[in-house]
């Protein structure tokens, strides 16, 4: 044993770190940095995720990949902005090959950050249109998900609702459920709110929300609906993968339903998960390998199926339940400006008291 | 060790976020320090109060279901905040339980009245927490001696006023201490308030932060909130001023206060309210749910998770515990503004929300690795492998040291004042000084002390999410882990199989606890 892998040996147990991916595996020479080692070996066995999608939504695609290729998906969990810092804390010494996150605005700061680096791939650029990923390929969107209308059948006709900014009319005065400012999938719709219509008229309509509001906002999705049920509102917006969710729980003959804001409005709000190659990855080959394997069809099916989303391949077909809620015109605005415009929406709706 | 992220986050200071401070300070902070100045004061007296009344009670009294109430009323130790706080919704928030059947039974009208996030954060938050009042008080009437009491009674006051003029001031350090903990709890609390969407100071670091990607500005907050603390901390300790707490005649065989048959009742009726609301009902509410979501949930990974907070807590327990009898000897054998300001200053990351102290310390600990793989690298030639602290367990349970080692110091602090200096002079007479005076002579007397302190850090690592999040080694997900994987989707049904066997876990030492202390 030479004397720093024995020094590399003895800080790993002093430092406990016989369970740090650092000491473990026995190949010290691709623990080294890829810069340092000049290109990271071809064919890595083993990948490393940092992810902020949730672990039972990606742990059995990552079971399947280990399944057909033979290469070992190693991944940590946490919320987007401490794995951010980790990677920016880690920097070039970090073992972080993949970063996957929802919400565009996360993907768009950490490009932003600078913690992932571009990646040129037929596959990607085939697989996943253009308008959901990275102008500079930082990161491709692995799933679409809308935000969108949802009503009571009892108590509200289809016909009187339009677009987002519609709901700030006088007609639903104590009738509108909302989700607290707080969480990011209202962010983004705010912020979609100031790219069509300018950030004056933005902050109007979202005043008009807080005036029709029947309660205080809430703090998830489900609870909002389960409200709309109860008859505490009519109206509200909510992620179609909680309306699904739901459906799958308690059959799809619920008194509710949901409404696709038309094209002349603005379309439908949408937003992305998806993922990027961290710009220090020891493996870059294996990450870009990854993310073009969850691009594909097959795992396009499983990565949107999980969870009621939309594929972000447009080859793959919907799950039954969601293609059951029929065709929508999305909203043109790339996502990825929703991540530029979140900071001004957050502000705005401070300013408009919607909390 | 708890320094470090204090620097990181005190260093930001300097570099104020111009634009994000100006919008915080307009539209956001009026609001949310009012906000908090009402939780953090109305938590802390209504734990004070139902905390050390209970204590009272249980300890000194004697009433039917005492011998019950006396473990019982520790249990909701083990629920954590957010689960506590998602319970209680699930049963009686408009589209829970109960108003539901309300609605059914007697039209739509029926319900009751709503409580408004302010209230309800104040009521979650104060059943969460008065067992950290209640445990440490406990612990202060049961060990203060009978004669100060019996002195009480001899000069003719009625129990009552006894326990008002004798028995309260006596306790006042443990109180305060627990109530200590309690506020720095409420002040750092996420989980608990975004249940409800209560705006508080911790919700808008979190907001400076995930929101308006400011990690500057959320530090700054943080360090300013860091100093209102340090500020109370302070003002606290003065008006303790230089009263002294040994006990006098203290052991066993105290006759218990036997209450008149009405008071009795009372006092029955009112530890069954507090254990029915803060621990059966939503226990209760979580089984029924678990129950739904069992078999789909539940899979042989449990056993892991449950495993690694089991170690995780009891590996913490022994870090934190042995670090707060080192400081708290320290302070006791060189009194005097140093150590006690070192040993103050320590016990401050309590007050930092969690996430953020786990990012402090995250930098702290990537650089150190940093400069040690550096230093390496000019010794050894180019080529050495980086050093990596951080992904480790050793690394994890710093971070814990650093974050709940007021937990574990203020019992044992205050537990070492129960010991009269002049037994330190008879030890060293007879030749134990140092750290045989320690081992020998305070950690036996110490004993329920520390076993407080082992209690409330196992169960707060039990129950700790964000620098678990972030510092652990991979693979090593916890019961709180799974929690938080579930609840980020909104699965609060699901989510109750790992709470309640959070629940579950930390029942044990409360029993075992219990037991040792009778």
């Amino acid at each position: 044993m030479k004397f720093t892998e024995r020094l590399r040996a003895s800080a790993c147990i002093l430092t406990g770190a016989a369970l740090a991916a650092a000491c473990g595996g026995g190949e010290p020479e691709s623990a080294a940095p890829a810069d340092a080692a000049g290109s990271a070996p071809a064919q890595a066995d083993r990948v490393v995720v940092y992810s902020a999608r949730a672990e039972h939504l990606i742990k059995p695609i990552f079971d399947r990949y280990t399944e057909e290729t033979g290469v070992e998906v190693a991944y940590t969990t946490d919320k987007e902005q401490p794995l951010i810092q980790r990677l920016l804390a880690e920097g070039e010494n970090t073992d972080a090959d993949m970063l996957l996150t929802v919400d565009a605005g996360n993907l768009w700061y950490a490009a932003e950050q600078g913690v992932l680096r571009p990646v040129e791939s037929q596959v990607l650029e085939q697989n996943i249109p253009e308008h959901l990923q990275d102008p500079q390929n930082r990161w491709f969107a692995l799933s679409v998900r809308a935000r969108t209308v949802v009503y009571s059948t009892e108590r509200v006709d289809p016909q009187s609702l339009a677009g987002y900014a519609d709901l700030a009319d006088d007609e639903w005065q104590g009738r509108l459920c909302l989700r607290t400012s707080k969480k990011v999938y209202n962010q983004s719709l705010v912020a979609m709110l100031i790219a069509r219509h300018g950030e004056e008229r933005a902050e109007e309509i979202v005043r008009g929300w807080v005036d029709n509001l029947a309660t205080d906002v809430f703090s998830n999705d489900t609870k909002l609906m389960e409200a709309i049920l109860a008859g505490q509102c009519d109206v509200g917006v909510v992620n179609t993968y909680y309306f699904g969710r739901l459906q799958k729980e308690r059959g799809t003959e619920l008194a509710m339903a949901l409404h696709w804001p038309p094209g002349d409005t603005g379309g439908v709000h949408i937003n992305v998960s998806g993922g990027g190659v961290t710009k220090h990855a020891p493996r870059p080959e294996a990450a870009v390998a990854l993310l073009e394997w969850l691009s594909s069809p097959a795992a396009q099916e499983m990565f949107a199926g999980l969870n009621l989303e939309f594929p972000a391949n447009p080859a793959v077909a919907a799950d039954p339940l969601v293609a059951a809620w029929g065709e929508f015109e999305a909203s043109d605005m790339p996502v990825a400006q929703a991540g530029e415009l979140q900071a001004a929406a957050v502000k705005l709706m401070d300013r408009a008291g919607y909390r | 060790m708890t320094a470090t992220p204090l620097a990181v986050a005190v260093a930001s200071l300097f570099s104020p976020d111009q634009a994000v401070w100006a919008h915080l300070a307009e539209h956001v902070l009026p609001r949310v320090l009012v906000n908090t100045l009402w939780l953090v004061l109305a938590v802390s007296a209504l734990t004070a109060v139902i905390g050390a009344s209970l204590a009272w009670l249980t300890a000194a009294c004697e009433f039917p279901g005492r011998r019950f109430f006396n473990w019982a009323l520790l249990l909701p130790l083990a629920v954590p905040g957010y689960v506590l706080a998602f319970a209680l919704a699930g049963l009686f928030e408009y589209t829970g339980t109960v108003q539901t059947a309300l609605r059914g039974a007697f039209g739509d009208g029926a319900g009751l009245p709503g409580l408004g996030a302010r209230a309800a954060s104040i009521l979650t938050l104060t059943l969460a927490l008065f067992p950290y009042v209640y445990l440490i008080a406990r612990h202060a009437f049961a060990t203060q001696g009978v004669r100060g009491l019996e002195v009480a009674q001899s000069v003719g006051m009625t129990p009552a006023r006894g326990f008002r003029r004798v028995a309260l001031p006596m306790a006042r350090p443990w109180i305060a201490a627990g109530v200590a903990l309690v506020a720095m709890e409420t002040l750092a609390d996420f989980g608990t308030v975004s249940v409800f969407n209560y705006d508080t100071f911790t919700t808008a670091i979190y907001q400076a932060w995930f929101s308006l990607f400011s990690l500057d500005a959320a530090l700054q907050l943080a360090s300013v909130l860091v100093l209102l603390v340090a500020v109370a901390v302070a003002t606290e300790r003065r008006f303790r001023g230089r009263a002294r707490f040994e006990a006098v005649g203290s052991g066993g065989g105290r006759r218990r206060l036997h209450l008149a048959p009405r008071a009795a009742w009372l006092a029955t009726g009112y530890c069954s309210l507090v254990f029915l609301v803060a621990f059966l009902l939503p226990v209760l509410q979580l089984v029924a749910w678990t129950v739904q979501t069992f078999a789909a949930e539940f899979d042989p990974r449990y056993l892991a998770f449950a495993g690694r907070s089991v170690f995780l807590g009891l590996a913490a327990a022994l870090v934190i515990v042995t670090l707060a009898l080192w400081l708290a000897y320290a302070v006791r054998m060189r009194p005097g503004p140093l150590a006690a300001g070192f040993a103050r200053a320590a016990t401050l990351g309590y007050a930092i929300p969690g996430a953020v102290l786990a990012v402090g310390f995250f930098v702290a600990v990537v650089g150190l690795g940093d400069g040690i793989t550096a230093a390496a690298r000019a010794l050894l030639g180019p080529g050495t492998a980086p050093v990596v602290l951080t992904g480790t367990v050793v690394t994890l349970l710093l971070a814990y040291a650093a974050r709940f080692l007021a937990v574990g110091h203020g019992p044992v602090e205050s537990a070492m004042q129960r010991i009269r200096p002049s037994l330190d002079d008879a030890a060293r007479g007879m030749g134990v000084a140092g750290l045989r005076l320690l081992g020998r002579v305070h950690v036996p007397i110490l004993g329920t002390g520390i076993a407080t302190a082992a209690l409330l850090v196992f169960v707060d690592v039990m129950k700790e999410l964000p620098i678990t999040l972030m510092t652990r080694p991979f693979g090593w997900d916890t019961l709180s882990v799974r929690v938080f994987q579930l609840t980020s989707e909104g699965h609060w049904e699901r989510a109750s199989v790992s709470a309640l066997s959070i629940v579950l876990v930390g029942l044990i030492p409360v029993l075992l606890l219990n037991r040792r202390s009778g």
